[in-house]
């Protein structure tokens, strides 16, 4: 333990309305910390920046899976077991699920949570490819109202979030369309379990008659951010894919994403993975 | 007559603690009064230190503050030598090099004075390569920068090799790995000029520990004590490390007056203590077009850090392991452990038998090739049999059966069936399977007359209500050292394995059995518990209180018999060297090694070449271990030696930086999951060898030798890759797999 | 080094009994377990969430207790390995891993008991690939995962014959 613990402090506000005042009463203060996972780890390296923080675990607007016709709503709260164990995301969001599962261990599942993941923004993040292909949209809250953004261009740069100071994540909503379309994810880690990505591959398409009728593409731990591939996207909209078609969208990603070289792992192998998992779901949706 | 204990399956005497979360870890362990204690150290990997500036805001009047000044004694960690210095003097030669001792009651004020103690170090040009050393770019340690070599002959190579049909030559690499014992690095001491020095701690060789602090402190033998804790997990790591952490929380309870605990976390840990030699060896092999062996030269580089610690033994393991169980006639083999400014590399089981395997194994697979025979059959014609020499001379005694193993490991895999079906399917396939083998041998017990220069000792004691009592300095730290003491003193006393204790391990008062390690503790010192345990019973027997056929109950009444006769019932024995031994360490040749495990493994995997990822599927390990005491513990040392072999192989790579581990966490230095490892199938061989207690020999580290090897040709199989480097991590095979296609 | 705050008193329920105790808001629960409750049998092996050592069962759910800030204890139903055998009788999970090898070292075993436990109450008959699933984040360095994966087996069929839970 390299942090020293005396000089943290935690507040446990009982409601939305109360967590969100207490942020605003000093603005860039109070840090909301939901499952810990991430910001622990940090604290216990002694590199956690921050002082103050509010607990906002057991704040029951930012909990639960809520379904219209229209969207399914998961308070930020979710965490990844909770994912896991609803029939509704395995069927109509099989990718938010499989991701879900492959995110740390039991333990970690059980107190991550969909929110806290976004927050911290971190560009190997395992759930936000899925939440990309789906279309996902934040739900914000501040004292000031609610508003309601896609979550494709949320994180502005590395750690960057559009989120103003005074705001929480309430929710997260998927968009309930890509039902029938097929679904790939594939992360690839260190090992099999409790690894974190070095490549990270989530993709949707809807096919006609042999051609990509429409398609999402997103992949995390190649860029400073999780990236939706748009130009690798609009190379296979409408097209059969062909190895040679493939292949042109191969090219297409390697230079929509930007993979480095760091602790984990080369720049050139999360290219080469990155284009071989492309043409793997290629592959898969056209079988 | 069966056996009562030998060879069943008896439960680990204490495993019923650590079930229920009761035993007690150094850490689990308080005393009255008990401040902690933390270790400042240089960031620089080469320099002389000019200042030690303690920053602001920290009540620095409050800490015992230890420097290279407050050493009592000598300034060294005693081991083979006396080069490493338990603090920095002036002279910083790795990084994490220990500087300042710090002891506070609270532990978080205490992570803030580390924090704000800063070193001003004017750099010297480090070296941080094996290469770098031999090239002497700096001379860093001695004259030349060795720490020991070693040379080998055997036959007359120089005039072999024309007489070869192939030459086939091969350079190959082991990187460094982390021994990773969930517990870390912990020691509590209590020491002042009046009581001399105690510690209590997790360790592996409380003698060694012993020997430290008594060169530390300057004290007289009977005023150090060294007690082992609940030691989760050592594989050498906690061979002679503890040592140093003994050393610092003593000179902490020495300064301070108080009991001081330290204890590591896993960054400190990972990055500032012993890890397995990294490895360079080159292969030339003569073969004829039979496939006989006829001329192996083998170069042999280790990488031993900063300070000398355990290198020159290290490399004598490596050097007698690198020609294998193989009989060549000409043989010539050079070796050497250099020094770099990294931290002092340390052991790590199997001990540079890895390292050297690893590099062999892989080369026979490539000779096979070249000669155009398939690898087992190149193993088959040169297994060296009873009554021939392996390269350092010794003449083997034992009925080795090596072409036998290597069948039932292949037939128990599948391995030919696997080898063809696997060669049709992976055509035009994106996952590629491969199967392969390596075949080895370890040697028991401490090389040479190291046994002999060891002088190992324990006794046992036998009370009025005839409780037996095991002294002995050998630790339990999972391998089931106490369970297998018990079975074998039961066995020789005809008692339950209930009325066996074996006594904690404290220099006060258990004699010294020797380190824990060399695969030694069952073959070695379990000889000398069974040797007690027969003296005891034969004083009862000439004291005429039991007859031979005597039954359990009737034990504690001769027991209190004779000690109301004679005071005291007890033995003390001595290690005997067996008088059929010869070793010259002047010519490195001779009987290396009392007893072999002989071993043949076979490993199947899976590479998916879009990811490079690579998977072990099925793993059989084969062994000859003389008589298995205890069938569950020894299963499942092979087991989690396989494990071990397995992160080696493919998993733990340490990533350094500027001669530092920039990976030390366990997010990123990568052990297997339990979905990494697949069912390890275990299976024992048993020809008795006659001088292991109830004819058993040592098994401890063999696992380590033929894992990576095995998994290192599956993957060549799999790939048609020529792997010469482990880690093999999927950038690399990566790399590696493109570069074929170009 | 700014100025230290208070500490909090945190109320919960360890292994069946009311406790509370003082602690920094963001002490972990790891070290409030150990020291302040001197339960000593949850591990401390990585401080970082990755090896398991310090697993607890959280209001019914699997944790990592070095992740826990004590202040998200308050009201908690916890559950440690000293609250595993009932009174004097181990589990059958507890006596599995004394018979089938489970536990060498020791170090993992109390995480990788309640990593089972836990399990095994979410899902009375696993297939293989689900225990080692549930078990993935609970290292071990000495078992090489064989013998604790025979005694999660072993427990499912002693579970399975219906004696203890």
């Amino acid at each position: 333990m390299r942090a020293f613990v005396p000089d943290y402090q935690m507040e446990a506000p009982p409601t939305l309305a109360a967590a969100l005042q207490r942020m605003a009463s000093e603005p860039s203060a109070w840090k909301p910390f939901a499952g810990g996972t991430d910001l622990m780890v940090l604290l216990e390296a002694g590199k956690l920046p921050h002082r103050k923080f509010l607990s906002i675990w057991k704040i029951p607007d930012l909990r639960g899976i809520a379904a219209s016709s229209t969207h399914v709503a998961l308070g930020a709260l979710t965490t990844y077991s909770e994912v896991r164990r609803d029939e509704l995301l395995g069927r109509e969001f099989p990718l938010l699920a499989r991701a879900a599962a492959e995110t740390g261990s039991i333990a970690t599942q059980n107190r991550g949570t969909l929110g806290g993941n976004i927050a911290n923004a971190s560009p190997a993040a395992d759930t936000p490819p899925a939440l990309l292909v789906y279309d996902a949209e934040l739900e914000l809250v501040s004292p000031s109202g609610t508003r309601v953004v896609p979550f494709h261009g949320f994180w502005k740069g590395y750690k960057q979030l559009s989120l103003h100071e005074d705001e929480l994540i309430r929710a997260i909503r998927l968009p309930r369309g890509t039902y029938g379309w097929m679904h790939f994810y594939r992360k690839v880690g260190a090992r099999r379990a409790q690894a974190i990505s070095k490549v990270c591959f989530a993709g949707t398409a809807r096919m006609e008659g042999g051609k990509i009728g429409d398609l999402r593409i997103a992949l995390g731990s190649v860029a400073p951010v999780v990236l939706r591939a748009t130009e690798t996207e609009q190379a296979l909209r409408g097209a059969r894919p062909t190895p040679i078609v493939i292949r042109a969208a191969q090219q297409t990603l390697a230079r929509e994403i930007a993979p480095i070289n760091d602790i984990r792992s080369t720049a050139h192998y999360r290219l080469r993975v990155a284009q071989n998992l492309l043409a793997e779901f290629c592959e898969i949706i056209s079988a | 007559m069966g056996n009562l204990h030998i060879g069943k399956s008896v439960q680990r005497k204490e495993g019923r603690e650590k079930v229920t979360g009761r035993a007690r870890y150094v850490d689990d362990i308080k005393f009255p009064g008990m401040i902690h204690g933390v270790t400042a150290r240089s960031p620089m990997a080469r320099g002389k230190i000019r200042e030690i500036r303690f920053g602001p805001g920290i009540p620095w009047d409050e800490f015992t503050i230890v420097t290279a000044k407050d050493i009592p004694g000598k300034n060294c960690i005693a081991l083979l030598i006396e080069d490493q210095p338990c603090l920095v003097d002036s002279v910083v030669n790795h990084p994490e090099e220990a500087v300042v001792l710090l002891a506070h009651p609270d532990k978080y004020l205490l992570e803030e004075a580390r924090r704000a103690l800063q070193f001003d170090i004017d750099p010297l040009p480090p070296v941080f390569t094996l290469e770098d050393s031999l090239a002497q770019k700096q001379i860093i340690w001695g004259e030349d920068n060795v720490f020991k070599s070693y040379q080998v002959e055997q036959g007359n190579i120089d005039s072999a090799w024309s007489l070869a049909d192939f030459i086939v030559e091969g350079e190959y690499e082991t990187g460094a790995q982390e021994q990773l014992y969930i517990e870390p690095q912990g020691m509590i001491a209590q020491a002042s000029p009046s009581d001399g020095v105690t510690v209590w701690g997790s360790l592996q060789c409380p003698y060694y520990v012993h020997k430290a602090l008594v060169r530390l402190f300057g004290l007289p033998k009977e005023q150090v004590r060294v007690v082992q804790t609940e030691t989760g997990g050592g594989f050498g790591g906690k061979e002679e490390y503890p040592s140093m952490i003994a050393g610092h929380a003593a000179l902490l309870a020495w300064k301070s007056g108080k009991p001081v605990k330290m204890i590591y976390d896993r960054a400190e840990d990972m990055v500032a203590t012993t890890k397995r030699h990294p490895s360079r060896t080159r292969h030339r092999t003569g073969v004829m077009r039979d496939g006989k062996l006829i001329a192996m030269e083998i170069d042999f580089t280790l990488d031993g850090g900063a300070y000398e610690t355990l290198s020159p033994v290290v490399l004598s393991r490596g050097t007698i392991h690198a020609a294998g169980p193989y009989s060549c006639p000409n043989v010539r083999i050079r070796s050497r452990a250099v020094a770099t400014n990294t931290p002092p590399q340390g052991a790590f089981r199997g001990f540079g038998a890895p390292q050297s395997v690893f590099a062999l194994e892989r080369h026979l697979d490539r000779v096979a090739e070249a000669v155009g025979i398939s690898p087992e059959e190149l193993r088959r014609r040169n297994f060296v049999r009873e009554g021939e020499t392996l390269s350092v001379g010794q003449v083997l005694q034992e009925k080795v059966q090596m072409g036998k193993l290597l069948d039932r490991a292949l037939e128990l895999s599948g391995y030919h069936e696997k080898r063809a079906r696997f060669g049709r399917e992976n055509r035009n396939n994106v996952i590629k399977r491969g199967i392969g083998f390596a075949s080895f041998l370890h040697g028991a017990g401490f090389t040479g007359s190291g046994e002999e220069y060891l002088a190992s000792e324990a006794s046992m004691t036998v009370s009025q209500e005839g409780k037996v009592q095991v002294l002995a300095g050998s630790t339990e730290m999972g391998q089931g050292t106490n369970t297998v003491f018990a079975q074998i003193a039961a066995e020789a006393l005809k008692l339950d394995c209930e009325q066996i204790e074996i006594l904690q391990p404290d220099t006060s008062l258990v004699p010294n059995s020797g380190p824990t390690v060399a695969s030694r503790t069952t073959m070695i010192v379990g000889k000398l518990v069974e040797t007690a345990a027969l003296t005891i019973q034969k004083s009862l027997f000439d004291a005429g209180l039991i007859r031979p056929d005597y039954t359990q109950t009737e034990f504690p009444n001769a027991c209190r018999q004779y000690i109301e006769r004679f005071g005291e019932l007890k033995a003390l024995v001595k290690y005997q060297h067996p008088k059929d031994l010869h070793w010259d360490d002047q010519r490195y040749r001779g009987d290396a090694y009392g007893a072999y495990a002989w071993a043949a493994y076979v490993v199947e995997v899976c590479v998916d070449t879009r990811t490079a990822e690579i998977r072990v599927e099925d793993f059989v390990a084969v062994q000859e271990v003389g008589k298995v005491i205890n069938p569950v513990l020894a299963a499942g040392q092979i087991e989690g030696g396989v494990a071990q072999g397995i992160g080696y192989a493919l998993y733990e790579n340490v990533v350094w930086q500027d001669g530092r581990m920039a990976n030390g966490q366990m997010t990123n230095y990568i052990m297997p999951t339990a979905v990494d490892v697949p069912k390890i199938r275990v299976y024992f061989e048993e020809l008795p060898y006659v001088r292991g207690p109830a004819g058993a020999k040592g098994i401890g580290e063999l696992p380590l030798d033929g894992t990576a090897p095995a998994i290192a040709n599956a993957i060549a199989n799999a790939t048609g890759i020529d792997v010469k480097e482990i880690p093999l991590t999927p950038e690399k095979l990566m790399e590696l797999l493109e570069n074929l296609h170009d | 080094m700014t100025d230290s705050h208070d500490k909090i008193r945190v109320h919960c329920e360890v292994n069946g009994q009311a406790v509370s105790f003082e602690a920094y808001p963001m002490e972990r629960l790891l070290d409030a377990l150990r020291v302040q409750m001197e339960l000593t049998g949850t591990k401390e092996g990585c401080g970082e969430g990755e090896c398991g050592a310090c697993s607890i069962e959280m209001d019914g759910s699997l944790v990592n207790s070095c992740l826990i800030p004590v202040l998200q204890a308050e009201g908690a139903q916890i559950r440690t390995i000293e609250g595993v055998a009932h009174s004097a009788q181990l589990s059958a999970l507890q006596q599995a891993f004394l018979t089938h090898g489970g536990a060498q070292c020791g170090i993992c075993t109390p995480g990788m008991i309640l990593a089972a436990t836990s399990l095994l109450e979410r899902n009375k008959d696993p297939t293989d690939e689900e225990i080692r699933e549930g078990l993935s984040g609970n290292l071990c360095r000495c078992t090489g995962y064989t013998k604790i994966f025979e005694s999660v087996v072993e427990a499912c069929r002693t579970r399975k014959r219906g004696q203890d839970a």
